[in-house]
This record gives structure tokens, sequence and C-alpha cells, in this order.
């Protein structure tokens, strides 16, 4: 097999380019100009001012967690551990407990996420089969001043929570069969 | 000889030129010449986040300004372990002294009549009364070579500040340093040798109204009229005598953290760093004084404007001319400080070979050629 070489003509340095003041000048120039056009109200800087300007998410910003809510209110999590398998971080802790409601079976006695150790990968709204965990609050995770406030506990994740639209069994006692 | 009176004017003039002109504006240049100019020439907003009493207002950010001031003051002085504690302490004060003192010869008006004034040949002539040192510290003969002495010492400062730490980024940055303002003051003596034939003297101020003669009834007899050639190379080399870009390997921070200031912090830094830009704005003024006219005016002499070859057309009082000259010298100066800040935005920094190169090889010739022509002219002439 051949080799093909290609041969690429330096940028040839002429006098003005050797002067250098000539370039220089050139240089200054652009560099004025943009001075200028941006000290006159250009478009040209693109910082948002942050606190008080924000941007909004895009829809699939995998923000804060929530837990979400049956039609009756109720954390729609059936505490099946899904979530805190698939979680590479483990900071998912849920401790599950018998529901009154044979149809539920069970429900998270407590879920606490420890938001400092979450990495933010979304695998536990992907592992969900309920659709009880979500990160589409479009709240990114603030900054804490204190270590206990960053466990987030069930109440906490159920007041971001609202109810799903996908339909969930065990919402009628005494029964196993579930509709669809 | 030396009254009581004249012991305060001297003070006034001494604090108003150092704390009143060079510190703050010094100051402020931290703020606006390298922060905010940077971000306007990179497309950034730059630091504007200090708040008045909780309050965000732009006012300028001047709110940052003082906030940076006050953070400089409360940091803690650090201080390395086998440092040399006398020469640590000693270094930002060298750095800074020989910043503020070369201020002492840069008028920034003509010696002030008390009598009338008469304008012979382009020259202010007082009549009737004495002269007064107003606008100057101190009206030397020697101020060109005063000015080269004392920034000769400014060496000291970052040599010494270098070698105290006891740190080797800080000795390799020292050291950068010293050989660069050395190689480069070869050429600021010599590059100034063409003018000093031209004007005849080594006053700043003489320099000034010799600057007043207007070549062919029309064109302004400034500095680089005469010497265009002296004026880059002075340029350029007190631009490195002021270690800032791009001659700024001294302080390189890709390689030597920040050089020679290293291991500095809280006021001591401020002080290195506050040396730095009160010689930016005293390039400006040298060169304004030298190469531009200094205190001068266009067409503007003690009674007023002189567009013809005949008398006042616009007669102006002499208050007015004085304050005229006061202005016109600041705003010359603040122009070659903004042109010393956007070259520092625009250029890159040289590599060390280069700077040595461009010092000896390319500078020193082009100077010692402009002195020889310049010799033989003034000579032939």
């Amino acid at each position: 097999m051949s080799v093909t070489v290609r041969i690429t003509q330096r940028p040839e340095r002429t006098l003005r380019v050797q002067a250098y003041i000539p370039e220089v000048l050139r240089g200054l120039s652009v560099t004025t100009r943009q001075m200028l056009r941006n000290l006159f109200g250009g478009k040209d800087i693109t910082t948002i001012q942050y606190p008080e300007v924000k941007r909004r998410y895009p829809e699939r910003y995998r923000g804060l967690h929530r837990l979400m809510h049956r039609d009756d209110g109720q954390v729609r999590c059936v505490a099946c551990m899904c979530c805190s398998t698939a979680c590479p971080a483990n900071c998912i802790h849920i401790v599950a407990a018998e529901h009154d409601d044979n149809g539920i079976e069970k429900y998270p006695a407590t879920f606490v996420i420890d938001e400092l150790r979450c990495i933010v990968c979304g695998f536990c709204v992907e592992a969900c089969p309920c659709d009880a965990i979500r990160m589409d609050s479009g709240v990114h995770v603030q900054p804490f001043l204190d270590r206990d406030t960053a466990f987030f506990d069930k109440g906490e994740l159920l007041s971001r929570g609202t109810a799903s639209e996908a339909v969930q069994g065990g919402t009628f006692k005494g029964s196993s069969h579930s509709h669809h | 000889m030396f009254s009581p009176i004249d012991f305060a004017i001297l003070l006034l003039k001494i604090g108003v030129i150092t704390l009143g002109f060079a510190l703050p504006i010094g100051g402020l240049l931290t703020l606006y010449g390298d922060r905010k100019l940077s971000a306007l020439i990179q497309n950034r907003v730059g630091p504007n986040r200090a708040k008045v009493f909780g309050i965000q207002s732009s006012l300028l950010s001047l709110p940052q300004f003082v906030a940076d001031g006050i953070k400089m003051l409360f940091k803690e002085d650090a201080m390395p372990d086998n440092a040399d504690r006398f020469w640590h302490f000693m270094a930002p004060a060298l750095a800074l002294l020989p910043a503020i003192t070369l201020w002492a010869v840069i008028p920034f008006g003509d010696l002030y009549c008390t009598g009338t004034i008469e304008v012979k040949d382009y020259m202010d002539v007082c009549v009737g009364g004495e002269q007064k040192n107003f606008f100057s510290i101190a009206n030397l003969d020697a101020g060109l070579l005063y000015v080269f002495a004392i920034s000769s010492i400014s060496v000291y400062g970052a040599a010494l500040a270098g070698w105290s730490t006891n740190s080797k980024f800080a000795l390799i940055g020292g050291l950068r340093s010293t050989a660069q303002m050395i190689s480069y003051e070869v050429t600021m003596g010599l590059s100034l040798a063409g003018t000093m034939l031209i004007y005849g003297t080594l006053n700043l101020n003489e320099m000034a109204q010799q600057q007043g003669v207007l070549l062919g009834g029309w064109l302004p007899a400034w500095g680089i009229v005469y010497q265009p050639v002296a004026f880059f190379v002075f340029f350029i080399a007190m631009m490195a005598e002021t270690k800032r870009a791009p001659f700024d390997v001294p302080e390189g921070e890709s390689e030597i953290v920040a050089g020679y200031f290293t291991e500095f912090s809280a006021l001591k830094f401020g002080a290195i760093q506050l040396s730095e830009y009160v010689g930016t704005i005293f390039v400006g003024a040298l060169v304004a004084t030298i190469f531009f006219g200094g205190w001068q005016v266009p067409f503007l002499y003690g009674d007023g404007f002189h567009f013809g070859s005949g008398g006042v057309d616009v007669a102006v009082p002499y208050a007015g001319v004085v304050a005229l000259r006061l202005v016109a010298f600041i705003a010359k100066t603040l122009f070659f400080v903004l042109l010393q800040f956007m070259l520092r935005w625009t250029l890159p920094r040289f590599r060390y070979d280069q700077i040595m190169n461009l010092g000896w090889k390319i500078l020193l010739p082009i100077s010692i050629a402009n002195f020889v022509i310049t010799a033989i002219i003034v000579l032939a002439f």
C-alpha cells in the first residue's frame, strides 16, 4: 500500500507580517472593535445573570426527585426495591411495610434519598415499574449548608409529587384483582 | 529659601499627585483595565456581584472595587517557612516605592505665571511676575535622568520578592524579571538619547514647553514628529520594564504560578500588583510628556488659541488655559494607559528567548541607529 503524502504550504511570512507593527495594529483593531461593540449594547455577551435570571431547563432535565401520588393521595411506590437496586450510588434507602389494602400489599414505611450521594443518573426512574419516582421537577439540587438537610424523606419527596396519569392497581379493598 | 507655605504646597502636591492620582487610578485600573475591559473584549460580563446594603446595583461595578480592596486588607498575610522575613517584608515596599517616587518629575501643567503672559515664537513668556511650580512635585533639571535612575531601582523589588520567599517558582520569576528589566533598560535609555539631543534638555517641563512650537504654522512639534522610531522603541521597552503582557514572563502563570510574587498574600500582594499598575500609568504619563506634547493643547498658548500665524484667535482666561492643559495631560496619559491594556489583551505572551532577541538584537540596534542618525542631523543643522 502506497503512502500518500500531502504537502501543506506554510503561510508565507511577508514583510508586512514580519514588520510586526501592522499586524499588531490589526490585532488591536479586532479587540477594540469587540470591546466597543460590547460596551454599546452589543448582543455578543451571552452570560445569563443566574440568580436574577434563570434559564428554563429542558423537558427531560433530571432535577430533584419526587414521589408521585395515587389518585387518593397515597404514595404510588410499592416498595419493590427496583430503584434502590438499580442505584449505582446506593443512595435510596427504603424500608418496606405491609399495606392494609390487599391490592396494594406493600408500601414504603420510609423512603429516604441521600442527595449528597445521588449522581443524578436517572436509573431509579428507569427502573420504577409504577411511575412512582420521577426526576422531572425542573429544580436542580441546591447546595446544602447542613448535611442533615441533604436526606430527603418520604414527606419531602411526596410534597413535590402530583397524581400520575398512569393507571395503577390496588385501588379497592378486599380483592386481589387489579384492573388495567 | 524654603518657607512653610512652600513646604505646605509641596506636601499638597505630593498628596494630590500620588495619593489623589497615581494610586487611585492604579487601583481602579485593576478593576476596569484588567477585569472589566478584558471581559468586554472576550464577550464576558466581568465582576458585578458586589452589593451595596444588599441591593444589587450596577454603579459601574464600583462596589466590587471597594470589596476587592477590603478583601485584600483582611486576608491572612502568609509567609512561607524559611522565607527571609526581613526581605519578604521589604520587597513589596521596594516594588511600590519607586513606582510612586517616579511621579515626582512628571509635569501635569506648565509653571504657573503670576504676572502677565506674552506669547513669543510659540512660547509662553512670563512678564512681570514669577513662575511657580504648582503642577509637578519637583521641577528637576535632570528629570529624565531621575526617571532612569528610579526605574532601575525598581528591579530590586521584583528580584528581592523572588529571592526572599525561598520558593523556586518565585526565584525563577525574580531572575526572569531582573534579566528582562536590565536588558530593556539599555534600550530605554538609548531610545531617548535622540530626544535629549533634539530638546537639548533633560527637564521634562522644558521638553513639554518646546513641543508647543508649530512646524510650518500648523503641525504641533510633538516629540513623535521628530522621533517616531524612538517612540515605538521606547514604548515597547517601557512596556517590558513594567512587566506587563506581552512581556509578562516573570509572572507567567502557565509555567511559574505567579512568578516573583507567588508567595505573597494580603496587602503585600496588593502592593506588588498596585506597583505594576502605577508603573503602567507612569509609562502613559512619560510617553505623553516626551512624545505627545505633555500638557500642551495644540494651538493653545497662555492667552488663548492661535490658529493662524498672527495673534490670538480665541481668547481664553489663564485659569481656563491651566485647566485645559491639565485635562489634556490626563487625557493623553489615560489614552496610553488604555493602549497598554488593549495591547495586553491583544497580544499573546512572548517566549523568553523571543523577549531577549527583541531586546538585544532588534530594539537595541534600532535605538543606537536612531541615536546616531539623530546626532548627525542635529550636528548638520
